[in-house]
C-alpha cells in the first residue's frame, strides 16, 4: 500500500470548498445555493476525514458523522424554505426574498 | 490505492465543478451525485470505510432524493433554463470567482508550506473503533445530533405545510 501526502487530501477538500463558496456567491437560484452549501458541508467533512486517516484515529469520521447529521437536518428545512418561497412569490430567486417585514 | 484516491479526486473537482456552472438543475443533480459517490471513493481509498459508506447512503441517497422531490415540486422547465443562464452573466460570477482563487491560492500556500510532509499511511480505521468512539467519549454529541435531527423534522414539517402562508397571499390551505 502506497501513502498519500496529507497536502493532497487538504488541497482537495481546499478546491471542493471554495467550488461551492464560488457557487453561493455567484448562483442567484436558490436550490443551486442549497447544493452549493452541501458541497462546502461535504468539504468540510472531508477535511475531518483526511485529518483523522493521518493519525489513524477514529476522531475524524465521528466529527464527519456529526457533519452529516448537521447537513441532513439543514437540507430539510432549507427545501421546506424553498417550497414556502417559491408557494409565496412563484420564483426561485434568492433576491425576491429580500425584504423583512414583521 | 494512491491512484484511487488521485483518480476520484480528479472526478470529484470536475463534477463539483460542474454542478456550480449547469443551467438545467437536474443536470447539476446527477453531477452532485458523481461528486458525492467520488469523495466516498477518496474516503474509502484513505481507510475510512464508515464513512464511505455513510457518504453513499446518507449523502447519495437521502439528501438527493430530497433535492429531486423539491425540484419536481418546483417545475422548473426549459424557461427557467434560459432564465437562468441570463443570471449567470460573467460579470455576476467574474468578481465572487477571482476572490475565491485568491483565497483557495492563500490555502494552498499555507498548506504546502505549513511544516514537513505528513504522509497518510493507509491504516484503516474500521467501523467498529468508529462506533466505539461514537458511543463512548462522544456519546453526548450523538444525543445533540438527535436532537438537532428532531429540531430540523419539526423545523421542516412547521415551514412545509401550506397553512403558514401568509393570510391572503398564495393558494387556500388544502
Amino acid at each position: 500500500m502506497t501513502a498519500i501526502p496529507m497536502e493532497h487530501g487538504l488541497a482537495l477538500a481546499g478546491v471542493l470548498f471554495v467550488l461551492g463558496l464560488a457557487g453561493v456567491l455567484a448562483r442567484r437560484n436558490i436550490v443551486f445555493i442549497l447544493m452549493s452549501i452541501e458541497i462546502m458541508l461535504n468539504a468540510a467533512g472531508l477535511a475531518f476525514v483526511v485529518a483523522g486517516a493521518r493519525w489513524a484515529a477514529a476522531d475524524g469520521q465521528v466529527m464527519f458523522f456529526f457533519i452529516l447529521a448537521t447537513a441532513a437536518a439543514e437540507v430539510a428545512v432549507g427545501l421546506a424554505l424553498v417550497l414556502q418561497l417559491y408557494h409565496r412569490f412563484h420564483t426561485v430567486d434568492a433576491d425576491a426574498a429580500s425584504k423583512m417585514r414583521g | 490505492m494512491s491512484y484511487i484516491f488521485y483518480i476520484s479526486a480528479a472526478v470529484a473537482v470536475v463534477a463539483t465543478l460542474l454542478v456550480v456552472t449547469r443551467t438545467h438543475a437536474v443536470h447539476a443533480l446527477l453531477y452532485l451525485v458523481v461528486s458525492l459517490l467520488a469523495v466516498a471513493m477518496v474516503f474509502a481509498s484513505l481507510g475510512a470505510p464508515l464513512a464511505a459508506a455513510l457518504e453513499v447512503i446518507v449523502y447519495a441517497g437521502a439528501i438527493i432524493v430530497l433535492f429531486v422531490f423539491v425540484v419536481m415540486m418546483l417545475n422548473l422547465g426549459r424557461h427557467s433554463v434560459e432564465r437562468e443562464r441570463g443570471w449567470l452573466a460573467p460579470s455576476a460570477w467574474a468578481g465572487p470567482t477571482i476572490l475565491c482563487l485568491i483565497l483557495l491560492g492563500e490555502l494552498f500556500y499555507v498548506v504546502a508550506c505549513g511544516g514537513g510532509a505528513e504522509v497518510i499511511e493507509a491504516a484503516e480505521v474500521g467501523p467498529k473503533e468508529v462506533g466505539q468512539a461514537l458511543f463512548g467519549p462522544y456519546v453526548l454529541g450523538v444525543e445533540l445530533a438527535g436532537m438537532l435531527l428532531l429540531a430540523g423534522l419539526v423545523g421542516a414539517y412547521h415551514l412545509g405545510r401550506r397553512e403558514a402562508l401568509g393570510e391572503g397571499e398564495g393558494e387556500a390551505p388544502q
